[in-house]
């Protein structure tokens, strides 16, 4: 680079408008397409920064001083002195011994310590993002559902992790649809925080009607009959009709919904996936379905912008 | 002839038994110079008119120090898995010796911890103590805020009731609502996209290993930049800061608090 007008510093260059180009690509992509495109803008941007970089800093890097070793006439004595042919060392020695030393323990520490690193932090950061397990519900043979009602029914995802894996929804059996078995599930888990949203209305012995309990490959599962007017989150106050709609509070959107199957007459839970509101009730509701999102984290409208990329779950 | 008082025999012993004492600190010192490093660490100078509002920066050191011991004690009895670990709090707080009291300064001793952290904080900021040439001392001051806030967030979970339990669940969630590296922070909390039993341990990992590192060696900077920038006179202090040794007279005091500076000294107008 030749200095600029002024003499100081390197010339006006146009990397950084590519890279401002990459910065700007890459912030439509995450809203369009962030893998593809939103890492095309990425790479664009990467590669104009390194350019940048190296056009700034050019003349740091060009102009090293080149110093001479001082060096007189012998005198007579001295030259008399001297072996009489002195091994040639080479005037500029490209690397000395002191920097080749210097630079192998920096490269070699640097080395053994990524070696160490690098699975150190991969062991710490990916578990939670790989190899995530969809489950599958055993609930119970389909009889226990009558058409019509509610049931608060809670169950163990994974029966070998125990308790902590004790999870509710609120189901109905919306009748056969065609010959199709309809059903309304909806994830007690709050889409405000995801505290336990409770159903709003009397249950089990108040209705004179009893607990149902099914033991299944999945432990304990527990029907309470409820007869709901809506669900409530304790924790922040927000309210949802029956068919998880936000009526109230901070909740930014309807409750989650698991996948279901009826596997030999028995009713299988699947994947949950989140609703961003639903139209009509029951079998005729229309639901907006998304890709499952975190408590709090909005599906649809521009704020769902903030959340261009989830991490991988089931 | 000049005259030579003779010691008394008590004094001559004095001096002995003096001797012997130090010898293992001299022996120390000659090899590792530690004696004289710790005699500059804690005896230095500072403005004469420090102030007690100055010693809550110790103050929190002390009240971290409490919460490093009783919570290696207490990891002596706790088990961070999620059949046990309810079971072994109520065992810690109900059948080891002393337990209640180790437990109970661990929990209340947090929030002296926090609590003193800000007082210690707003002192720095009302005294203009984060000024020039203190300014990095404020950021790492600031870090270690965070990660004590950070060890309040994990350490919540620990005892695995329902309390515990769902507040790690909205504050995770939080977590999980902040835009763009949200739902990733929040799953690699989780350890998961469930709260599992994995959660806990990673929390307990994180609250007895990982965070406090980082405060320990954040404490250590901190620490160094206040021996190496020395403290600061109050505000109202008559005394430049950075001032030399050989500058002035003693300011004369001419009320009950304030001493006041030359040259005002003559009136109170």
């Amino acid at each position: 680079m030749t200095p600029g007008p002024s003499g100081h510093g390197p010339a006006p260059t146009i990397w950084p408008l590519g890279f401002a180009v990459g910065i700007a690509v890459g912030l439509v992509g995450l809203v369009i397409d962030p893998e593809v495109i939103g890492s095309l803008g990425g790479a664009i941007a990467i590669v104009f920064g390194f350019l940048w970089a190296r056009a700034a800093t050019s003349d740091m890097r060009t102009h090293v001083p080149v110093v001479q070793a001082e060096v007189r006439e012998a005198t007579p004595a001295e030259a008399a002195a001297m072996p009489a042919a002195a091994p040639a060392t080479p005037a500029t020695q490209k690397m000395p011994r002191s920097r080749f030393l210097e630079g192998a323990t920096l490269g070699l520490g640097g080395l053994i310590g990524a070696v160490v690193t690098v699975p150190v932090a991969g062991f710490a950061l990916l578990p939670p993002f790989l190899r995530q397990k969809g489950h599958k519900v055993d609930l119970g043979a389909l009889t226990d559902f009558p058409e019509g009602k509610w049931f608060i029914t809670t169950f163990l995802v994974d029966p070998s992790e125990g308790d902590v894996s004790r999870r509710t929804a609120f189901i109905r059996n919306n009748g056969p649809v065609n010959n199709v078995p309809s059903f309304t599930i909806i994830s007690n888990r709050c889409s405000h925080l995801g505290c336990p949203t409770q159903a709003n209305g009397p249950t089990g012995a108040i209705l004179g009607e009893k607990n149902v309990v099914e033991h299944t490959a999945n432990g304990k599962v527990l029907l309470r009959p409820v007869v709901p007017a809506g669900f409530g989150c304790p924790c922040h106050g927000s309210q949802f009709d029956t068919e998880g709609n936000r009526t109230a509070g901070p909740a930014v959107r309807a409750l989650d919904r698991y996948a279901f199957e009826i596997d030999n007459g028995r009713l299988m839970l699947l994947s949950t996936y989140s609703v961003s509101h639903v139209v009509g009730i029951g079998a005729q509701a229309k639901i907006y379905k998304y890709k499952l999102a975190g408590p709090g984290q909005h599906v649809d409208g521009p704020e769902q912008w903030f959340y261009p990329l989830q991490p991988p779950h089931h | 002839m000049a005259i030579r008082r003779t010691q008394s025999r008590a004094q001559v012993r004095r001096e002995q038994a003096l001797a012997a004492a130090m010898y293992p600190v001299d022996w120390l010192e000659e090899r590792s110079g530690l004696v004289g490093g710790l005699r500059y660490f804690l005896f230095r100078n500072v403005p004469s008119d420090t102030n007690w509002m100055q010693t809550l920066g110790s103050a929190t050191l002390t009240a971290f120090i409490v919460q490093a011991v009783t919570g290696v004690i207490l990891a002596m009895y706790y088990q961070p898995t999620p059949n046990d670990a309810y079971a072994s709090i109520q065992n810690i707080t109900d059948h080891v010796t002393m337990g209640w009291l180790v437990r109970g300064m661990h929990k209340w001793g947090a929030s002296v911890f926090i609590i003193l952290m800000f007082l210690h904080m707003g002192r720095v900021f009302l005294f203009g103590a984060y000024k020039y040439p203190r300014e990095l001392n404020w950021i790492v001051g600031v870090l270690i805020l965070v990660l004590g806030l950070t060890e309040g967030f994990t350490g919540y979970l620990l005892p695995w009731d329902q309390t515990a339990y769902w507040a790690s669940v909205v504050g995770i969630n939080l977590n999980g609502t902040a835009p763009f590296l949200g739902p990733w922070l929040a799953q690699f909390l989780r350890s998961g996209q469930e709260i599992s039993g994995e959660t806990l341990t990673r929390f307990y990992s994180l609250h007895m290993l990982i965070i406090p590192g980082g405060i320990i060696a954040l404490i250590t900077l901190h620490l160094y930049l206040v021996v190496r920038l020395g403290v600061t006179s109050p505000p109202w202090s008559p005394e430049a800061a950075g001032r030399d040794e050989t500058e002035e007279e003693p300011p004369v005091r001419t009320g009950l608090t304030r001493p006041v500076p030359h040259g005002s000294a003559g009136g109170r107008d």
